[in-house]
């Protein structure tokens, strides 16, 4: 489903950073990978460069059959659109919309019908346990319940690739347990390829691989499958 | 607590440097502008009364009457009068001087009695300069018929290199009375003199200006022990009707009197530009507590009192308004400096022509625009620190601690804005305080905060009505405009304020012009006119006159019209009586009465501008008392006309009345009808050559209406001016806060950059929620708007000039305005919002990663 091949990225400086190597990485429908390494190794550049984000300087990204790099900002927005799912550490749940339009707000931008989307929306927050609280404002959800809200919109308009970064980072470790548990439950079930960024071993070990980024490649450091 | 002022809440200031830099250029203006107003008229009124003073020397008191004169006996009478120790009358005269379009002040003198009482105006003859007014050669060298004495600034005005008309050595001046010119020989100067004046003899003046007989002022000092109010007591009784008594302060703030109500309505434009600058200090002050939430939940925690925190707050406002203030006052004085050069003492308006007065700093004046400018920014962080004070510290550190939507009770808000919207109405049925429309001004504040209460429903209202649409964009701007109306509040404050003010400039500005338009072509329905001079100077024509023009080949029909000025009482500025055929067909802009009353010998008619009927509560069919001629006579209110030329008032009357009760034969305008309109340009030459070019001014209706124009719009000119500044405020406003919001809102944006939104669509976010937030300001700043110029026109039209006019809306220019300020809004906000798109801000919401 998404495959990274020889990506290489230097960040600017005296003297230039290192922070890809020829770095390749392929990860299938319905499996999720966790990444973890010491800060500044560069996890969230390869997040960014995956989304699009954030440009390497060499390599192939390509996700299904569409090569990321070299694609112009506006295809690379319909891609995300299409095929990405986010998961943030701090929810970025918009205060004005209800729990139920936030979900929808990937169903919107795809130009799904208003009533499918607000029921694809429903069930989706029924899938992560906050069904009866779809016409509530966010302001009234707790971390847990918000970040439950993250994960349904991330996965609601069924991508093909879901990126999480510290998903459960602002979360108590019971809450994180629920919470990691559903988004790969949700991973899996939707057959999306997922890739979790995590200090925490703990939460990488829930994954079916662990890789390290350790001087600009990654390795292996366990697989839980 | 000095330290966490400065550490905490002033230091932000420096952090939020554009938003700080536009709150308190807003202030600056509104400061700059109101101070500026302030000094311009202030130093013009000074030099103004100064003058007055000067020419009336150590005078006690002034008899003043009609500019036309009075008699002389009078004079007689008071000079033996125990009360008086010294008496010395004047003839003054506003001498034509061909080629010159502003009039030479000649004043006649007795230079026996002048040392006395007026010694700034001794003469002294031109071989005795240097050595000393008052000699008696010099007095012997001005009783000469035909010698006069000119100030330094009438000698610079007659005798420069470029625009002057009098020649070199022996000097001469040539003057016109009637239609007869006449040399005068520059005799000496008036040393003691400040003004731009020619002293002549007093019975040489009365020869020359045919004045025989009468005097315009006498100059009274009092005996020792007498006070003015027992001279006023004993006095009075011995004055003919419609000459007065008054003091010579009395005299001076005539001239204030005249200009207050033009002076308290720039002053308000000013005030309201200030008002505008207050509301981006909401604006600018309101995003700031939003986005410092945790900080100040923070400060709660570590033991920060919730006063401590409101003081804090109020203190960052003080100090945007000291600064701003301290800003504006210098930007004041550069603006009354350039006021002074380029566009005159009087902005335009025409009231103190001629006087140059000097710059000097105002202290009282400064240190109160001051205060202004630290109230606006005290007021403007009120609402946002009280906000601030409310905001629960252990929610606000909470990590998922979302704000809250701020939405309020739109209902609550609707009563309120109608609340006040009915507080509007009732202050507008208030009568005028001295002159002064202080309940019209009371309803524009209270009607402006009723737009800005209205704001959060309008907004709401108009959620409602705005279809939902497919476009993910727009159903993100509605979504957030019903969520958070509070949100069109801070963007659309400064907006509401500054396009209320503007549209209802606008309209009372349309409606004033086609009024006046309309007027000029009811009062202007000859085909040529003619004048000799107006009413208050030496120019005249006379029946022969008349009869030679009505004998020239191409003329249908002649009317004559004199003007004289009179005092109806003594508290009042003069008024302007016009002697004209009225029932014969000229027009005459009535508002109610007659043109044709029925006849009563006893009490002719009488025809009275607004301003007099609106002074003396006069209606048609009431009885007018007119001294003419030095006894009252009385006449009946046939009707009520508009007049714009004449603020303080006049009366029409026949003119075969006006000659039977006074005798005065002469005759300042004469219009024509002409047989064959097409004649204008030959009758014209042929009056110019019966008459002389340089002695009589001959105009088309279409030329005097253009320059009446002119003249209307040089006067709003300063208006158009303070109301840009105020729109240029409200537009900071929108920039400000979307420059603050958008930085708040970096997350979202990234959040949105990831689900899939491009830049431009953020771009096209945030354009929208300007504009949408810049429509709701413009809307309710149209109604407001349009509830002010009801009020303008309705109330402080009318009682502060006595104008009324025909309500017009310029539907085409304010819809052209409020769409462009619109389109604007929405460029402002995206621009201002460009630091939160660019790609650094997508990483925002990875900054955790």
């Amino acid at each position: 489903m998404l495959r990274i091949h020889s990506l290489i990225k230097t960040l600017p400086g005296k003297p230039p950073r290192t922070l890809f190597d020829r770095l390749s990485l392929q990860v299938e429908r319905g499996e999720c990978v966790a990444i973890v390494g010491e800060s500044g190794a560069g996890k969230s550049t390869l997040l960014n460069c995956i989304a699009g984000l954030d440009v390497a300087d060499g390599g192939s990204i390509v996700i299904g059959a569409q090569e990321v790099c070299g694609l112009d900002d506006d295809r690379l927005a319909r891609l995300r659109r299409a095929h990405f799912g986010f998961v943030f550490q701090a929810f970025h749940v918009l205060p004005h919309l209800s729990v139920l339009h936030n979900v929808a707000l990937p169903l919107w931008l795809l130009r799904v019908a208003d009533d499918e989307a607000d029921a694809r929306a429903q069930a989706m927050l029924e899938r992560v346990g906050l069904g009866g609280r779809g016409a509530d404002a966010p302001q009234v959800l707790s971390g847990g319940e918000l970040q439950r809200v993250a994960i349904a919109r991330a996965l609601v308009h069924k991508p093909s690739v879901v990126l999480a970064d510290e998903p459960t980072g602002n979360l108590d470790p019971e809450r994180a347990a629920g919470v990691l548990g559903l988004l790969l439950e949700q991973i899996r079930e939707g057959g999306a390829a997922g890739i979790l960024v995590t200090h925490s071993r703990t939460a990488a070990a829930r994954a079916d691989r662990v890789l390290e980024l350790r001087r600009g490649l990654l390795v292996d450091v366990g697989s839980t499958t | 607590m000095r330290s966490v002022l400065r550490r905490i809440f002033v230091a932000s200031l420096l952090k939020r440097r554009l938003g700080s830099a536009l709150s308190l250029l807003s202030i600056a203006l509104g400061v700059a502008l109101g101070l500026a107003v302030q000094i311009i008229h202030g130093a013009a009124l000074a030099e103004f009364g100064q003058g007055v003073r000067r020419m009336s020397g150590v005078a006690d008191l002034q008899v003043v009457g009609p500019r036309e004169g009075f008699d002389e006996a009078l004079y007689v009478r008071l000079a033996q009068r125990p009360e008086v120790a010294e008496a010395s009358p004047v003839v003054e005269v506003d001498a034509l001087v061909p080629g010159l379009s502003a009039p030479l002040r000649i004043l006649g003198v007795d230079l026996f009695r002048v040392a006395a009482v007026e010694p700034q105006l001794l003469p002294v003859a031109e071989d005795k300069v240097g050595a000393g007014a008052g000699a008696e050669s010099d007095r012997l060298a001005a009783l000469r018929q035909d010698a006069v004495f000119l100030s330094a600034e009438a000698e610079a005005s007659l005798f420069d290199d470029q625009g002057g008309v009098g020649t070199s050595a022996p000097r001469r001046l040539t003057v016109q009375s009637g239609l007869r010119l006449q040399e005068l020989e520059v005799a000496g100067k008036l040393p003691g003199a400040r003004a731009r004046i020619g002293v002549m003899d007093i019975a040489a003046a009365q020869d020359s200006f045919d004045r025989a007989g009468l005097l315009t002022r006498i100059d009274l000092r009092l005996a020792a022990g007498v006070t003015p109010g027992q001279a006023l007591a004993a006095l009075t009784p011995l004055l003919p009707a419609g000459v007065v008594l008054r003091t010579v302060d009395e005299a001076a703030t005539e001239a204030a009197n005249l200009s207050r109500a033009y002076r308290v309505n720039l002053n308000m434009l000013a005030a309201i530009a200030l008002l505008t600058g207050g509301f981006l200090v909401f604006s600018a002050q309101w995003l700031a507590v939003v986005r410092r939430r945790r900080e100040f939940a923070v400060l709660r925690a570590l033991g920060l009192e919730r006063g401590q925190l409101v003081r804090g707050l109020l203190a960052e406002g003080a100090t945007l308004g000291c600064a701003g203030g301290l800003l504006g006052v210098a930007l004041g004085h550069g603006l009354a400096a350039l006021a002074f050069r380029f566009a005159g003492a009087d902005l335009g308006a025409g009231f103190f022509q001629g006087v140059v007065p000097a710059l000097h700093f105002d202290p009282l004046s400064s240190t109160a625009y001051l205060l202004l400018g630290i109230a606006a920014g005290v007021g403007g962080t009120w609402a946002p620190a009280r906000e601030a004070a409310r905001v629960v510290p252990a929610r606000a550190l909470h990590a998922a601690g979302l704000p809250a939507s701020a939405g309020g009770s739109g209902q609550g808000r609707t009563f309120a804005a109608l609340a006040v919207l009915a507080a509007a109405v009732a202050a507008s049925l208030l009568p005028a305080v001295g002159g002064i429309p202080v309940g019209g001004y009371a309803s524009v504040v209270l009607i402006l905060a009723a737009a800005i209460l209205a704001l959060p429903p309008l907004a709401m209202l108009a959620s409602r009505l705005l279809a939902a649409g497919r476009w993910p964009v727009w159903r993100l701007v509605r979504a957030r405009f019903v969520a958070s109306p509070q949100q069109v509040v801070v963007a659309a404050a400064g907006v509401v304020a500054s396009v209320a003010l503007a549209s209802a400039m606008a309209i009372m500005v349309n409606s004033f012009r086609l009024s006046v338009d309309d007027w000029l072509t009811q009062v202007l329905p000859a085909d040529l006119y003619l004048r000799a001079s107006s009413a208050s100077a030496s120019g005249y024509l006379d029946d022969a006159a008349l009869q030679r023009i009505r004998a020239l080949p191409g003329v249908a029909g002649v009317d004559a019209v004199r003007a004289i000025n009179l005092r109806l009482d003594a508290d009042s500025t003069p008024v302007t009586l016009l002697a004209r055929p009225v029932a014969q067909g000229w027009g005459l802009p009535l508002v109610d009465g007659t043109r044709t009353p029925a006849h009563d010998a006893r009490r002719p008619p009488a025809w009275i501008s607004e301003a007099i009927a609106d002074a003396r509560a006069l209606k048609p069919g009431d009885r007018l008392d007119l001294p003419i001629a030095g006894a009252l006579h009385a006449f009946t209110v046939a009707g009520i006309w508009r007049d714009y030329a004449r603020q303080h008032g006049a009366v029409v009357i026949e003119r075969a009345d006006y000659v039977a009760l006074s005798g005065d034969g002469r005759i300042n305008d004469i219009s024509l009808r002409l047989a064959d309109v097409g004649d204008g340009d030959r009758v014209a030459s042929a009056l110019r050559e019966l008459f002389g070019s340089d002695r009589v001014e001959i105009a088309r209706p279409g030329e005097i209406r253009a320059v009446t124009l002119q003249i209307f719009d040089r006067t709003f000119l300063i208006t158009y001016l303070m109301e840009a500044v105020a729109v240029a405020i409200g537009l900071f406003g929108i920039a400000t806060t979307f420059a603050a919001q958008a930085a708040t809102r970096k997350g979202e944006f990234g959040m949105l950059r990831h689900l899939g939104f491009t830049r431009r669509d953020v771009g096209r976010l945030l354009a929208l929620e300007g504009s949408l937030a810049c429509l709701m300001g413009v809307l309710a700043g149209l109604l407001g708007g349009g509830g002010v110029s009801v009020v303008l026109v309705e109330v402080i039209n009318r009682q502060s000039f006595h104008w009324s006019m025909d309500y017009a809306v310029p539907w085409r220019a304010l819809g052209l305005f409020a769409l462009g300020l619109v389109v604007l809004a929405g460029v402002v906000a995206r621009l201002a919002g460009a630091h939160a798109m660019r790609r650094s801000a997508v990483l925002v919401v990875k900054e955790d990663w």
